[in-house]
């Protein structure tokens, strides 16, 4: 048994918790847009394919946003990145497991509507039953897939 | 043009706070979900709370949001694509450490391979898109 069920501490993940929070309350505030990471993956196919699911209204008029959004997430984590922790992290998570977890990762959050932030962050902010009906699902199979992998053996 | 802005730095204070949390490593998400490191739930928490605190106050306290003409209303529903979507997620999380934000974000921290998870994301996204039309 591990002698603390937070061997790191809990400052840095609390802190940057809310600052996650804040970032989704700044983009509410000024836009009144409820900002979830996963609907790029389909908002964007609307750029590139001519097909009618991809064309409806909700991601043809989330295409911008959603793009925007995203490079945000990426220039703020290489802020961080440059000016606080000054060194790059490289996972050592097989090729195969980013492969195969992403290929599900894609098509569920789709097809719940839905991610970690979606339905974990914003849904359980604005009291969704949905969203949470939908976190406890994906935290409880998480948490038996991943301690599956380790125990067939994967590691990380 | 100030939406696109404010829409920008949302998203990089997004990041920041996922860099600084960790969730940009899927060794550290791995460790929550192997209930070695509970450390994720007050990322989950603290991001809940201010997020709460925007919705429920933002609305009240303004006519409307600062650059448009509404706020937007979370609209969620329930059904089966609901939770076997989320369930096809969790297989996915826990085989890889990945979420989708956390993944984009990743790639700003120099973390390469993780763009292969997210590659696959379009690719998965692609593939619900098309069976959904049929």
């Amino acid at each position: 048994m591990p002698l603390s069920l937070f061997p790191l501490g809990i400052w840095h993940y609390l802190v940057g918790g809310l600052i996650v929070g804040l970032g989704v309350a700044v983009i509410f505030l000024s836009t009144g847009i409820i900002a979830g990471a996963s609907g790029v993956f389909t908002s964007t196919w609307s750029y590139l394919s001519g097909r009618k699911y991809f064309h409806q209204p909700e991601f043809v008029s989330g295409r911008v946003w959603r793009l925007i959004f995203s490079a945000g997430l990426i220039v703020g984590a290489l802020l961080f990145t440059l000016l606080i922790s000054k060194s790059q992290f490289v996972t050592q998570v097989q090729w195969w497991r980013l492969a195969l977890g992403g290929l599900l990762i894609g098509f569920g959050t789709r097809l719940s509507r839905g991610c970690t932030s979606g339905h974990g962050i914003c849904g359980l902010a604005s009291f969704s039953l949905p969203s949470l009906l939908a976190v406890l699902t994906f935290m409880a199979v998480a948490i038996i897939t991943a301690t599956v992998v380790s125990a067939l053996g994967v590691f990380p | 043009m100030r939406q696109g802005v404010s829409i920008l730095l949302g998203g990089v204070i997004f990041g920041f706070g996922l860099a600084l949390s960790g969730m940009t490593k899927p060794e550290l998400v791995l460790s929550f979900l192997q209930l070695r490191d509970l450390g994720l739930l007050f990322v989950m928490g603290g991001a809940v709370v201010v997020a709460m605190i925007a919705f429920q106050l933002g609305p009240r306290l303004m006519k409307k949001p600062l650059f448009a003409n509404q706020f937007g209303q979370n609209k969620k529903v329930l059904d089966k694509n609901t939770i076997i979507g989320a369930a096809i997620f969790g297989l996915g999380w826990g085989i890889s450490g990945l979420c989708p934000g956390s993944a984009i974000a990743s790639l700003g921290t120099g973390n390469f391979p993780v763009l292969i998870g997210v590659v696959a994301m379009f690719l998965g996204a692609y593939l619900q898109g098309i069976l959904a039309d049929k």
